[in-house]
Parts: C-alpha cells; structure tokens; sequence
C-alpha cells in the first residue's frame, strides 16, 4: 500500500508547487509570477490546434501578468520600507534531505533586477507576438520558459534553484538561436552552449564549494549568510570557491577574455532572445557576485580584486575598441553589451556599498538600454533587409520616430544624465574614486568611446544620403505600434529611473549596507573618516565628495 | 546424522520463499510462455507476447507495489545469508522489471518488422531480469556468482539473436569470448577471497567466507593481506567489464553495434545497473575497510573511462556505438558516486537515483532508434535522423528531452541526477575527478547537441540509401501504445526533474 501512497504523495506535491496553497498573498505573487509564463507555454505546447489569434492572446496574459506582479511587488516593498527579505515563502520540490527546496523571496538586490526581468520580459514578449515569424507556436512557447526561467532567477532565496531558473532560461536560448537566428546561427548556438555549459558547471561547482562548506546541509542563502557571519570560511577555501564563482559567472557574463561568444550569438539570435538574454539573463553572474560571492566569501573576494580589475579594463578598453570597429549593427551593440559588463565588474571590485550599488543600478539601466537597442536594430534590419552599416543611411527622412527611439538608447547607452545608466555609471566612477582613483581615467574612456561608436552608429544609419535601393522600397515605414509600445515600456522606465533613482537605489542601499563595507576601509585615509551612516544616494554622495577637501588622496 | 539434519533444519528457517515471489512469478512466466508455444495452435500466437507484457506489468504492480516500495525496509537476510532484504535492494527490483517491460515492448515491434522469433526472446529476458533482481539482492558471493552467470549466459544469447545479421554473430562471439574472461576474473578473485577468508590461521576468519558480513569482519582484520588485495582487484576487474569501465570497456561499442536494439537498451541499462548495485553492495560491504587503497584505484579507473567514453564518442557517427561511448562516459560518472559513497554512504542511493534518470532518457532514446533503425539496425547512422524533427514532431521532442536528460541539462531528471552525484563527490573531497567530471560534461554537450542539430536542422538527403534503409519514419508508424510508452518516459525525465519527490524514499 505504501507504494500508492507515495504517488498519491508525489501528486499532491507538484499540486503545492503549481497552486501555492497556504501562503500569504505577495508570497504566492512571487511563485505566480514564475508560474504563469511556464503554465501558459505548457497550455501552447499541449493544444496544437489553437487559432493564431488565440495563441497570441494567450502569450500576451504570460508576459503582462509577471510584469505586473513584479511592478506590484516593487511598490509593496518600496512603500513597506522593508531591509531584507520580505515575500518569503518555502515549497518542498522532494530534496529536502539535501536541504534543496524551493525558497522564494525578495530584497532590495534583487527587487531592481527581478522589476527589470517583468519589464524587459514584456518588452520582448509584445514585441515578439507582433513579429513575423513562421512557427509562432513554438517561438512564443520558448520565450515563455525563458520567462518563467528569468523570474525565478531573481526571485530565488535557495541558490540551486537560483541555478536551476537560470538554465530554464538558458535553454531555450540556444534552441531559439539555432533554430530562428540570423547569419552562422548553428555554429554560434553551438559555440554558445558549449562555452555557457562550462561557465555554468564551474559556477554550479563554486555553489557546492558554498553548501558543502558550510556544512548546514542547506542551499539556503538566508541561512549561509548567518553562519558564515560567524564562522567564516578557511582562507585557501575562500580562495578557490571565489575563483571557481568568478570564473563560472565571469564565463557566464562575457568577462574579458571569455566573451568571444557573446557577440556572435547576439548577432545571430533572434531580436527577442537577445533582449533577454543580454537585457536579463546575463546579470545572473553579476547578481551572483554581488549577492553571493562577496558577501559569503569577502576575503576570497579581496584576493581576486587585483586580476578582476584587469580584466574588467579589458572589457572597458579592448572591447570598448572592438566595438568601435564594428560595422555590423547587432555585433556591435553585442559588443558593446559585453562592454558595459566591465564598468559592472569594477563595482563589483569596489567592495564598497556605493560601488556594488552603482553597479546594480548599471545593470538595471543596462538591461533595459540594450534590450531597446536590440529591438530596434531588428526593426530596422526588417525594414532595409541588412545590418551593414554603411550600407544604410539617411533613415531619418523615412522613419522620424524610430530615429528619435534609437537616439535615445544610444545616450542612455553612453550614460547620459537623465537616463537610468548615469547613476549606475556615477555610483561605480564614485566607488572606484575612492577605491583606487587612477581607475577613473581609463573608465571615462570607455564612456567617451560608448558615446563615440553609439553616435557613428546614428549618423551612418540615419543620417546622410539615402541610398537608392531604399528609395525604392515601399515597406519601409515608420515604426508600427506592436514596435513603439515595447520601445515606449523600456525608454519610459530608464528616464522614470534616470529622474528618480531613490525607487531603487532606497531599498539597494538598506541591503547593501548590511553586506558591504561603506567604504573600503583599507584606503580610507585616517584623518578624513567617511562618516559611518553614508548612504548609498548617489546626489548626497556628490555633496560628500564636494565637502571633503582635495588634499584627500 | 541427526545433528546434521538439525543443523539444515535450522539453516531453512528463514528460507521465507513469499519474499522472492516476483523472481519466481518470472521463472515461471517464462516457462509458461515456452508451454504456451506448443500447447497453442499456430494462429493463437499472438496471445503470447500480451501474456509476456501483461504478466510483468501485474508482477510489477502487484509484486513489487505491495511487497514494500515505499515503506521502511530493515536489513534482513534470509535464505541463511544468502539474500538481503534492503531498501536499495527493494528500489533495484522495481528498477530491472519496469527495464524487462520495456525491453519486451521495444523487442515485439523489432522481431515483428524482421520475422524473429518472438517467444525464446521473452524467455530469455525474463529470466534474466530474475537473474537481476537476485543479483541486486545478493549477500554471498556463491549467489553473487550464480546470479552474475545467469545473466551473462542470457545475454550471450539475446546479443546474437538476430542470427542473419552478421553483426549480430560477431557481436555475440565476442561478447562471449570476453565475457567468459571477465566472469573467470571474477570467480578466481572470489576464489582468493574465499580460501584467504577461511584460512584459520589468520585472525577474523570464518567458516563461511561467502558471506558478505562476515567476509567484511575478515577483511577488516586483514587489510594488508596479499591475497585479500589480490582477490578484491580481480573481482573489481571482472565488474568492471559489466559495467564498462576502463580498461574493460573496448567490447561495448562492438557488442551495442551488433545486438539487436532492444537487446544492446537492456545491456546498456539493465546490465549496467547490475553491475553497479553489485559494486555499491560489495564497497558498503565487504570491500569499505579497503577504503585506503579502494578510493585512488577507483577514482583513477573513473576519470579515465570518463575521458575515453567522452573522447570516444565525440566524432562517432554511429549511433549505437555513439550510444555505447557516451553509456561508457556515464559509467564514469556513476563510479564516481561509488568511489563518493566510501566516504558519504548516501552517494550509493544517488547512484540509484541516477540510474533511473538513466532508465527514462535511455529508453526513450533507444525507443526512437528502434522505429528508425534500418533491417541491418547496426548500420544506423546520425543521417538517418536528418529531419527527424520536420517529419514527426512528436519523436523530434522524445529525443531532444532524452538526450538532453543525457547530457545533463536542467531542468530534466538527468541534471538532478548528476547533481546529487557532483554533490556527494564534493562531500567526499574528490575534486580532481569532480573537475573531470565536469570537462566530461562539456565535451558531451557537443556530440549530444550535434545529434539533436542533425536530427532538427539537417535536410534529410534523398539518395540511393534511402532505398537500403526502408524504414523511415513515415513507413512504419508508430503504434499507439508505443506513443504511450515514449510519451511516459519523457513525462517522466520531466516531472523527476522539476519534482523529485516520487523517488523520495530513495533520497
């Protein structure tokens, strides 16, 4: 008889998982969320026989309702001032001997970065729904795993599950670019899963290095925090679990110089894929950093600082010249991705609350600025039937609002005040000043060449003379509206942020501060000591810098 | 005399015959359908495959479900030693018949498409999952040896019954020639174990060094004993080759070529499984004081059958022998959890669990590889996949989820599977095999991924061969009840890998 009971059992189970009983509103929110997007493209994949009308109205229900809850969540948590996780709640998946269970939650890292994935999710769920695509079905259904992968990722307290979401997300990606991509779209998907595989291996292989050494028998992140507070890690085992964490995610974010496989997929993956991708999916790693790697393991953290800066330059410089020589759109906004991962990288170096903050702020605005350069790049490589630059020219006449859209992004690419990415960029230029000040030189650098290569773009693409075989073509109009309203969700929350910073950077700092150092204490000079209640705002921070006398460093 | 008598009468009290009902349920099934062939005229035939199926499908439910899946299994032995009653032993039993079931239902649809005989091969399936499922059970090496023999002389048979196929024949002489040597190996370590255990004069030993309890006392007493050593390696040797570790494992890709597919599933699953709950019952058993020496002889015989089957398998175009490298990268990745479980016990029910996202994905696998596979099966090739996908959406899907279970990728059962084992290989302290592992992994997401490429994205090429190969796809539809089988092993890869609670007892 027990045999029946255990599947009776085994059944109720997966009923806990899909119907979130006995839990608080917000909480069963945050499973919802997950939810909806992987219910609605198991509902597409089980019923072939739906009208496209139907398909797609269905798709639009699992982009709209994880953004919205998001959104919600965002506000809950802004308005509650909560200080660590709020909305947790625990459902068994039937690996508790090894302390794995699905432990959802939010706090104010992870806030900004889940409110992006249901933004950016949305963006690129509309905007797929309007494309021309042939197998609509099979398209939708894998963006929807990949939303439902992305808003489990951020939404997870229990770091296998945090690992298992980013897969979910990660799979489909590589079937979408085989299978829907653009130029050598096989050998890039290949490329892209062999290298992802090993990242993520090495970064599975560093979480272990965590659950096992702390001997809790849980992948816990609440509770590793509390006992490595106390108990910290051996020395050699920070070191080489921070290594395998860095490199693992260093892989997984195209850290310089394991980015090579970045670009190409991004020029080849389908416009939607892209955005997720790069708009969400990669923050993985630096949200793991941030999240996990440092605040678990500080000292490890400290001994890689000196290569990681290195490496972050690599990105900001080699690369910030790569892209400069780029003639083809989408490889070079793919470059220009990976690029911005450096200044992420040198927040992360920081190990300061300023820093790590300003860094999780550039990828919040970052998220969102590529997500919209990737879209638009589609539109107009559907509109001319080509990414080649200079093959393209005077757009404007032809396409006014597209134009504007597309120059938008590109300043809120370079980091241009009024757009989110400016604070990120003055958080981290702020860290790194205090962190090691010859840093800012070749940092403003790189803004100087985001700016440079964004601006060419522009003009080579929309300004200038029209070539003749684009006189001709009558389809290409101005954007359509399944194309404005994804843009107009991504350009309204940078500038909304851009303006008002405090409705991610409030919540960031009161969690940040409890991990991080408000400064790094090692090039604090004694005389002039940062005042200990510095909080991460990044207009009082200005006013700090002013009062302190320039004699400082 | 009567002292004797009592002595025998005290042995067969705890022969407690119900508690091994479902082996014999199988004996006599296959008998039975022997009977049955004769007694039954010509046209009535077809009744004996159902009865085959129908009958493990209620041994199953009935014998294994009610016995005690499920509810907590003390370590009893019966039989005066002889058999042990466990939890894992329990788990095992359901594994090798739900194996058998599946075997016998891929071997109706291969016999029927090529006229083989139907009924001897049941017969020998069923006998040899008995065989199996004592084996798992077993708690001497007299029954061990008994066991073992049963199986192997089984499968000599099933791995040339395709006997117009000379594949086939030259895959059955040489299973039988190294399987021979192996089982010879095997028994002349058990030999040494055996006279060193019963020797007298050394400290630790009894009258009954067969017995794995008190074989393991005798062990523990004498670690440094040369023939002790001795005997421990070449009974590791001779399960090596059942399991295909290096360096026995040069016979697999031959033999998984040449048997006829259902045949090399059940090798590559079932046999393997046995050879695997033989090594984790003897490394918790007799041979854990041997840890010391055990742990770098294993761990070195792991990383290399790691690389050879990940190596092997990367530029093959054959997919049974693709399948049979890649089954030798998975050994690999199973003799870690064994070389894990010296240390961390539970690494033995990962194995378990392992083998079970094993099973799915295989079968499934092997399953689609039946439908497609030409007259001559050993000849198919990654072309014969060659928009497989297009053509039937349906097999596209089983064998993407299949492989990618195999590959390890989340969130199918295949990934939790290795999980559990990376995790208790960790535990352990076994990072240099742990980072093979992993490189391991790697390199099979390029030859696992190129087959799901071939069979999505490449245009199947209208040719001479497809005149050879008639059975496409579209020839031979597949049956409803195959769609069922296929589609339960894929729900199945699934729902392990989001929820592993319905193998919870295990874990």
């Amino acid at each position: 008889m027990e045999f029946y009971h255990t599947i009776a059992e085994a059944l109720e189970g997966i009923l806990d998982i899909v119907l979130f009983r006995g839990k608080a509103l917000n909480a069963s929110l945050l499973l919802v969320s997950i939810d909806i997007p992987l219910l609605v493209a198991f509902v597409l994949l089980a019923a072939g026989g739906l009208s496209k009308k139907f398909v797609r109205i269905l798709a639009v229900a699992g982009f709209v309702a994880p953004a919205l809850i998001s959104v919600w969540l965002w506000y809950v948590y802004f308005v509650g001032h909560y200080s660590d996780y709020a909305f947790a709640s625990d459902t068994p998946t039937g690996l508790e001997n090894f302390g794995i269970s699905l432990k959802l939650g939010l706090n104010g890292i992870s806030l900004p970065l889940y409110l992006l994935a249901g933004i950016v999710g949305l963006a690129a769920g509309i905007y797929a729904i309007n494309s021309k695509v042939d197998r609509l079905r099979q398209y939708l259904i894998l963006l929807l795993f990949m939303q439902g992968g992305l808003m489990g990722i951020f939404a997870s307290i229990d770091l296998f599950f945090y690992y298992f979401f980013h897969e979910i997300a990660l799979i489909p990606t590589f079937i979408m670019i085989a299978v829907w991509g653009g130029r050598g779209r096989r050998s890039a998907a290949m490329e892209m899963a062999i290298y992802l595989t090993l990242g993520a291996l090495l970064s599975l292989i560093g979480l272990l290095a965590l659950y096992s050494g702390s001997g809790l028998n849980s992948f816990d992140i609440i509770s590793m925090r509390e006992y490595f507070s106390e108990n910290p890690l051996s020395e050699i085992f920070q070191d080489n679990a921070y290594a395998l964490l860095l490199f693992g995610f260093g892989i997984l974010v195209s850290l310089w110089p394991f980015h090579s496989w970045a670009p190409r997929a991004y020029g080849a993956a389908p416009a939607p894929v892209a955005m997720m991708h790069a708009g969400v999916l990669k923050k993985f790693g630096l949200y793991g950093l941030i999240q996990i790697g440092a605040p678990l393991l500080p000292f490890g953290a400290s001994q890689w600082t000196g290569l990681l800066i290195w490496l972050a330059l690599g990105n900001i410089i080699l690369i910030g010249l790569a892209t400069v020589g780029q003639r083809d759109l989408k490889q070079m906004i793919g470059y220009s991705s990976v690029m911005h991962m450096g200044y992420a990288f040198l927040g992360i170096a920081c190990f300061s609350v300023i820093g790590v903050g300003g860094a999780v702020l550039l990828m919040f605005a970052h998220g969102l600025s590529v997500a919209l350069l990737f879209m638009l790049a589609d539109c107009i490589y559907r509109r001319t039937g080509t990414c080649e630059m200079h093959e393209m020219g005077g757009l404007c006449r032809k396409m006014p609002v597209l134009t504007c859209f597309f120059a938008m992004g590109v300043f809120a690419n370079a980091g241009l005040p009024g757009f989110a990415n400016f604070w990120g960029e003055l958080g981290i230029f702020i860290g790194i000043w205090k962190f090691q000040p010859w840093l800012i030189v070749p940092a403003v650098a790189g803004i100087l060449i985001s700016a440079l290569y964004g601006l060419r773009a522009a003009r080579n693409i929309f300004f200038g003379d029209l070539p003749k075989a684009f006189d001709e073509k009558t389809e290409m109009g101005d954007i359509r509206f399944g194309e404005r309203l994804p843009a107009l969700v991504l350009l309204t929350t940078l500038i909304l942020i851009g303006f008002w910073p405090r409705a991610i950077s409030d919540t960031l700092d009161n969690n940040l501060t409890a991990l991080y150092p408000s400064n790094n204490p090692t090039l604090v000079i004694e005389e002039y000591p940062i005042p200990q209640d510095l909080i991460f705002d990044p207009l009082e921070s200005e006013k700090l810098d002013e009062n302190l006398p320039p004699s400082r460093l | 005399m009567n002292n004797q008598l009592a002595n025998y009468y005290e042995m067969a009290q705890d022969n407690t015959w119900l508690s091994i009902l479902p082996e014999i349920s199988l004996g006599v099934l296959a008998l039975l359908l022997l009977v049955l062939e004769l007694v039954l005229p010509k046209k009535r035939h077809d009744l004996i495959p159902r009865l085959a199926l129908w009958g493990q499908a209620i041994i199953l439910v009935v014998g294994i479900g009610h016995s005690s899946m499920g509810g907590a299994v003390s370590d009893l032995t019966s039989f005066n030693g002889l058999l042990i009653h466990s939890m894992r032993g329990e788990v095992l039993r359901f594994f090798f018949l739900l194996c058998s079931l599946l075997v016998c239902h891929m071997g109706i649809q291969y016999a029927d498409r090529r006229g083989l005989p139907k009924v001897e091969f049941f017969h020998l399936i069923l006998i040899v999952t008995a065989g199996l499922m004592l084996l798992a059970q077993s708690h001497n090496f007299v029954l061990l040896f008994v066991a073992l023999e049963t199986v192997t002389v089984g499968f000599y048979i099933l791995v040339a019954y395709s006997r117009k196929s000379s594949f086939s024949l030259e895959a059955g002489l040489k299973y039988l020639i190294l399987g021979a040597f192996s089982s010879s190996l095997l028994l002349f370590g058990i030999v040494l174990l055996y006279g060193a255990g019963g020797n007298p004069q050394l400290p630790g030993s009894s009258g009954d060094p067969m017995n794995f309890a008190l074989l393991k006392v005798f062990i523990a007493a004498n670690p440094d004993n040369i023939l002790v050593l001795a005997g421990t390696v070449l009974v590791l040797c001779g399960l090596a080759f059942k399991i295909g570790a290096v360096p026995f494992q040069i016979w697999i890709p031959d033999v998984y070529q040449g048997a006829p597919t259902p045949v090399t599933a059940f090798l590559a699953v079932a046999s393997k499984a046995g050879g695997f709950i033989v090594l984790i019952n003897l490394a918790q058993g007799p041979f854990a004081p041997l840890k010391e020496m055990l742990v770098p002889f294993l761990g070195a015989i792991a990383i290399l059958t790691i690389l050879f089957g990940n190596l092997g398998a990367l530029s093959q175009r054959n997919v049974k022998r693709l399948m049979g490298l890649s089954g030798i990268a998975h050994a690999g990745y199973l003799l870690l959890g064994v070389v894990a479980s010296f240390t961390v016990p539970w690494a033995a029910n990962a194995v378990v669990f392992y083998l079970f996202t094993y099973l799915l994905a295989s079968f499934a696998v092997f399953g689609i590889m039946n439908q497609l596979a030409p007259m001559e099966d050993g000849n198919l090739s990654l072309d014969d996949f060659k928009n497989l996908a297009r053509e039937n959406p349906f097999y596209g899907a089983v064998l993407a989820i299949g492989l990618g279970s195999l590959a390890g990728i989340p969130p199918l059962a295949g990934f939790i599977g290795k999980l559990l084992i990376f995790i208790a290989a960790f535990k352990a302290g076994l990072y240099g095999i742990l980072g093979v592992a992993v490189l391991g992994v790697v390199i099979s997401i390029y030859y696992y991924f190129g087959w799901i490429m071939e069979a999505y994205f490449k245009p199947r090429l209208v040719s001479i061969k497809s005149e050879e190969t008639p059975y496409g796809p579209d020839q031979f539809p597949a049956t409803s009840s195959h769609r069922i089988v296929l589609g339960c092993l894929t729900a199945g890869t699934l729902i392990l890998g989001f929820y592993q609670g319905a193998l919870s007892y295990l874990l």
